[in-house]
This record gives structure tokens, sequence and C-alpha cells, in this order.
């Protein structure tokens, strides 16, 4: 089912070609792409079976989430099916761990595959979505993919759009002041990006002199809910805001898990040696429209990164369709009784409601 | 003796040399300039923010996650309203993530009339703040209050609004801050930046401070008194002390408490004052409807209703969407000395 209005761009490569915009001489110094030194460096080296692998269960783990509202488990889904090529690589090229000596991510609401590449144990997001008392991110308080979890700096993740942006260059200034190569990775929707926290950040990140390690990801699925973005943002690309500020910035087809992971490399190097801000737009798709308030159906007119990757990995003879099946199957598999399990698990204590308003003294 | 102001940056200056305060930065804070009150002059941590209230707030939020210690300016209360939803993340921070992630950050803004301010340099911001959970509120009226809350706040691992009444910033205070010089002359030497050229090379010498901290949620109680309890705080809390001090002639003796903390708040202090004297005046500027002394009335109508010889009193600010700059509005859009001692007066004398 679509809801797609009839003047979208149809592809993502017709998405693509319409966010290379159309330059006009001598405009502004050109800060598209990562400076010669990063370019074309190939290490770590891509392994597709293990980014195969993490998006098979990203997505299983989204579709299940999608099924819970359905079979009472859950109140309210909204996720990232249609992210997983470029949040797996992502989630693989995190340097993981607690502190500003790592990275910090401040997280939308479709970032599980980001997680589940970082070694999340999909089970917590069932407990999230069933609101349980073991949900370790909330405690059953908040909605599901709104990730917080200490030992891997990802800050709270929060329902208002955009303030992220705003949030994220005080982690970066902690990072830029205790040295390292820990950055801060931020990301978005294409339609928030209106919202006055974006230029925030871009204008924060970037005083002179004070230029600080944020990598700014706008996620363009080319949809605010219902309203299509190229009908409400006469900038394109959106990334392109980033030039006025003197930060470098690009654009990518974030279904395409070899080129994500190709511009991840480049990108995430400069930002870790250049202590320097980098903002990238990544195209993708919405796979099950904005959230189950409008039903969570899977649309049949967008990309799907895993249709396009599992008959790549067969062609070049990496991954046969039939074992990709039978790795998605399995995790189906997996999840199916593991949401067995979390069913018994207790739900919150109300008696306890009132606790972690105020973290006590010391 | 010491301004808040000066006050302000004794408690700054501990926090950077001593809490391991990190960043104190807003419009304007920095040098050389310290701040539109001067209330950061002087110090190490400070700089200048960009003109971007939602980016100061949500830069000192990512720096309290990080573990560093912000202390953020708002340079007017007026222009905090944009920045609500940031404040109710950083009140939410660590009830959302089940005390992963608290959020260390204080937040001070001057709040209130009494500097002709017109519309937009003259409002409070308690009520509105009181709306936002996980976050401490204080509002001190005097130097010493405000040395040792802020420095309270900077040690509260929670977010911290502090508020300080514009009106009273430059005020010689009655009470000496421990370890500041006998002498304001002296003080003034010290700490306060020279003005024009002398300003580029200065730099202060501060007193030696002992440990001194004022808890928060704590009252205090400035004037005693018998017949009526009158809660208030900011500048109307110096005013009403010269109000119920006038009154004592006409043999009225009013009790009045500075509650310096609005969140959480000295119930115990006012109860036990408000059940005594059996009469009870809340008095605060902020806008009358939905006001914080409300909260407070339901507090008192609710602990001391048997107790209550008549109807418990809010004299507030006008329901007016700004005040005006004439003196003439100002003077009745916001309690004053005379407005305060006549509602004491009429308390008193009603009789059940
Ligand atoms: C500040 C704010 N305004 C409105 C909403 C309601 N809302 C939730 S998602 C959304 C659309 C966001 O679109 P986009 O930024 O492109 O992200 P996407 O959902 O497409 O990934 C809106 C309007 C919100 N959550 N927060
Ligand atoms: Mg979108």
């Amino acid at each position: 089912m679509s809801n797609r209005g009839p003047s979208t761009p149809s592809s993502i490569k017709g998405r693509l070609r319409a966010l290379e915009g159309g330059r006009r001489e001598n405009e502004t110094p050109d800060l598209r792409g990562v400076p010669s030194t990063y370019r074309g460096l190939a290490e770590p080296a891509m392994d597709k079976r293990l980014v195969h692998r993490m998006m098979a269960k990203s997505r299983v783990l989204e579709e299940r989430l999608v099924q819970m509202t359905r079979s009472g488990d859950g109140y309210f889904w909204i996720g990232g099916p249609g992210e997983e090529a470029f949040n797996v690589c992502l989630g693989l090229l995190v340097k993981k761990g607690q502190g500003p000596e790592f990275d910090y991510l401040h997280l939308h609401y479709r970032s599980s595959a980001i997680l589940v590449a970082m070694g999340m144990d999909v089970a917590d997001a069932l407990r999230q979505m069933a609101s349980k008392a073991t949900d370790p991110f909330s405690g059953g308080r908040n909605f599901v993919n709104h990730y917080a979890i200490k030992e891997w700096n990802v800050v709270p993740g929060a329902s208002t759009i955009e303030t992220q942006y705003a949030i994220a260059p005080g982690t970066a200034l902690a990072q830029l002041r205790h040295g390292g190569d820990g950055i801060t990775i931020v990301n978005g929707g294409d339609a928030g990006a209106a919202e006055g926290d974006f230029s925030t950040c871009l204008n924060w990140v970037s005083r002179p002199g004070r230029e600080l390690p944020v990598l700014i990801l706008v996620m363009n699925n080319d949809w605010g809910i219902s309203t299509a973005g190229h009908e409400t943002h006469g900038e394109q690309p959106i990334a392109r805001r980033a030039e006025p500020y003197g930060i470098r910035w690009d654009t990518v087809d974030g279904n395409d898990p070899v080129a994500s992971w190709k511009k991840l490399i480049e990108v995430l190097a400069y930002i870790r040696k250049e202590r320097k801000p980098f903002c990238l737009e990544v195209a993708v798709s919405r796979l099950h429209g904005h959230s189950s308030s409008s039903g969570g159906a899977r649309v049949t007119d967008e990309t799907d990164c895993m249709v396009e990757f599992e008959a790549r990995l067969a062609q070049e003879g990496v991954l046969s369709a039939a074992e990709s099946k039978k790795i998605r199957e399995g995790y189906a598999k997996a999840l199916a009784e593991t949401l067995l399990k979390i069913r018994e698990e207790p739900d919150p204590d109300p008696s306890m409601v009132h606790d972690h308003t105020f973290q006590e003294e010391g | 003796m010491a301004s808040i102001a000066q006050a302000i940056r004794l408690a700054l200056h501990v926090g950077e040399s001593e809490l391991g305060v990190t960043d104190i930065f807003g419009e304007d804070v920095g040098a050389p300039l310290g701040g539109v009150f001067t209330c950061t002059q002087g110090l190490e941590k400070t700089w200048n923010s960009p003109l971007d209230e939602r980016g100061i707030i949500g830069t000192a939020m990512g720096l309290g996650l990080a573990g560093c210690r912000a202390v953020a300016e708002i340079q007017f209360c007026d222009y905090i309203f944009n920045t609500i939803d940031l404040l109710k993340l950083a009140g939410n921070s660590c009830w959302s993530s089940v005390g992963q992630f608290n959020m260390p950050i204080v937040v001070m803004t001057p709040v209130g009339s009494g500097i002709h301010g017109s519309i937009y340099h003259s409002h409070s911001f308690e009520a509105m703040m009181s709306h936002i959970p996980g976050w401490k509120i204080v509002l001190p009226s005097t130097p010493i209050d405000a040395y040792g809350l802020l420095l309270s706040a900077i040690e509260d691992p929670n977010p911290v609004m502090f508020l300080y009444p514009k009106a009273l910033i430059r005020l010689p205070g009655e009470e000496r801050i421990p370890g500041e010089p006998a002498e304001a002359k002296e003080l003034s030497r010290m700490i306060d930046a020279p003005l024009g050229e002398l300003r580029s090379k200065w730099k202060p010498s501060w007193p030696a401070l002992p440990h001194y901290r004022i808890p928060i949620g704590k009252a205090k109680t400035i004037k005693a008194g018998r017949d009526l309890t009158v809660l208030t705080y900011g500048r109307l809390a110096p005013v009403s002390k010269t109000a119920a001090e006038a009154l004592e002639a006409e043999g009225i003796s009013a009790e009045v408490i500075d509650l310096r903390s609005l969140h959480p708040f000295d119930e115990e202090a006012i109860l036990e004052s408000v059940k005594r004297t059996r009469r009870c005046l809340i008095v605060n500027e902020d806008t009358e409807v939905t006001n914080y002394g409300e909260h407070l009335l339901r507090v008192v109508n609710t602990a001391c209703f048997y107790h209550l010889e008549a109807p418990p009193v809010l004299l507030a600010g006008m329901n007016t969407p700004g005040i005006g700059l004439a003196w003439g509005l100002e003077e009745v859009q916001v309690p004053q000395r005379q407005s305060v001692a006549s509602a004491m007066r009429e308390l008193a004398q009603v009789h059940a």
C-alpha cells in the first residue's frame, strides 16, 4: 500500500540525482566530499556476510516489533526498516564504549540497526516494545526504539524531533577537550531538518577555531509522516546547508551498503583525525510507513535494501538466496521464542514511578 | 558587603577552582564583559556563546551527559521560553533512562521586574519552570543565599534552575559571606573589573573562601511574627520584610518567610509557621493565573485548613501580556511595598 504523493521522485537513484543539485559556478567554496587525503581509504574492509547478517537481524527485529502492535504485545511502534544498510555499516564502525574517549550517539527512533550492529541484545528491544520492567533502556517508560545505553554512550533518545542536534555539540566539546579520536554522531530525519536545532548544530560545531568532531547525519526518506519532503524543503540537498559554515558535506545512497561502508570509512576517518564536523545526507527508504499510527503496513514502492543486497550477494557468489533466507528464518524463529519468555517478565511496579526523578546526591 | 553579582562570581570561582566546573557560558558571559550584569567577570572557564538559547541549553546538556559540569546563563529569563522542550528533556533524562543518565547542569537566569524593563525584561519564570519536573528550582533574594545556593546547585547531580532577581543584583547584602573582606571597597578592588583599557590586562584576586553551603529546599524566616505568615521570595522578599517591619507600629506582627528554594520547597517550615499564626499571605510577582503561589495555597489549605482563621491570600502580578514601561503601569501591575502592606493589614483584620 502506498501513500506516496504523485509528485515524488520515484526511486532512490532519482532522489540522489535531485540531491546532487544544480551548483552554480563561483557560488561558495566547494566543500563537497572529504579532502583527498581521506579518499579511497579501504580499511577496515567490509565483511559483506557480517553486514548482511546484521541487516537481516535488524529487519527481523523490526518486523517482529511491528507485529507486536497487532498481537497485543505492545502499544506503539516506530522504527527503522529501510535504514538497515547504512545503519549497520555505521554501527560496525562506531568506536563503542563509555566516556569521551569513545563515540557518543544521539539517535532518532529509526536507529535499531545501528545498535544491532553494535551488539545489542535484540530481546531488549522487545522488552521496551512490551513496556516491561526489564527494558534496560527506559524500564517500560518510553516507546520502542528510544534507546539509552550508558556503557555505549548512547544518550537518551527522545520523541522530540531534532532536539538531539542541539545537544550533540556538548558531548563533542567534551571530546575535543579530552583528546583522542572519539566523535559525536547525531542522526535525524529530513523533515526535522527544518527545525532550528539543525541550524543550531551547524553553528555550534563550526565556530571558527573551535570546530567540533561531529558526524551530522540527515536520514532522508523524503517523508515527514504524510508530508513529502521535496514539497516542504526548497534546499537540495539538505546537507549542503553545511557549506556556508565551512563544514564539509556529502550525500550517499543509504540503500547500498557497499557505497555506505566506503563513504563512512572516509568520513569517519576525516572527523576522527581532523576533529572537524561533517554533514552526510543519506537517501533511505521507509518500508513500513511512519509508525503504527499509520498502520505500519509494508510499502511496496520503495527500494528494499535487503532484497537488493541479497540479490547482489547471490550474484557475487558470496551468499546464495537460500542461505540468506535461512539466516533470516533463523533469527525470526529465535525472536519468536524470545517473545514467549518476555511475555512472562514483570511489568513496571507502579509504586516505583517516582524512582530516578532525581539522582541521589553523591 | 557583596552584591548578588559579586556573590555569584565568588560562587562560580569556587565552582571552577574546587568543584570541577568546566564551562560557564552564555551570551556575553565571557571576557571582556563578563555578563550583562557582570556576574561572570574575571572567571577562568567563561566563554561567549552564539546568540542561541537552544544551543546554550542543548550544549550544556551534552556537556552534562559527557561528564562535564556546565553552568549556562540565559541572559534574561524573558528569552528562555524558546528552550522549554530542551528543559523538559534535561528534566526527564534521568527518569526516562531509569537512572542511567543524570543531568548535572546549572542554568542561571535573572528574573522579575523592578528595573523599568518593560515587556521583555520583566518576566517571571518560576511558575512556568515548576511545570517541568526533574529540575530543582532556587530563587535567592540576598547575596549570601545566592552564594550558598549556587554552590549547592553546582554540586547537585541534577539540573538546577538558578533564578535571581535582577532588581536586587547590585544591592549590597546585609550578611557577610564567609571569607568576604570586611570592607566592601576591598572586595570591589579584588574582584570588580576596572573599566576601559585596564580591563584587558586585569586579573581578579580572589579572597580565600571557607566551605559554606545553603541546602536546596530550606526556607529562611527573615522576620519573626505572631499574627500572619507571609510566604515570599525574590524581589518581593525584602519588600515584604520592610512592609512587615513598618506594620509593627500598627500593632500587626507579620512573620516573613523567604522560600529561597521553590522545588523542592520547605513544606515543614511553611506549615509550622502557618499553623502557628493561622493566617497566610503569599506574595510574588509572576502573573496570577496558575501562579506558583496557587500551589502553595493548595498545600496550605490542605494541611492547615482547620488551623486557619481567614482564607489564605495570594498577592501576585496582574495577568497581563506584559509589564508596561511607564512607571505608573509597572507600579500597579506587580506588587509594591504599599500593596504588600495593604494585603497584610487586610488579612490581619479578617475575623472568622
Ligand atoms: C518537535 C516535534 N514536532 C512534531 C513531532 C511529531 N512528529 C513525529 S515524527 C514527525 C516527522 C518526522 O519526519 P523526519 O524528520 O523526516 O523523520 P522520519 O520520521 O521521516 O524518519 C513528526 C512531525 C515530534 N515528534 N516532535
Ligand atoms: Mg523523513
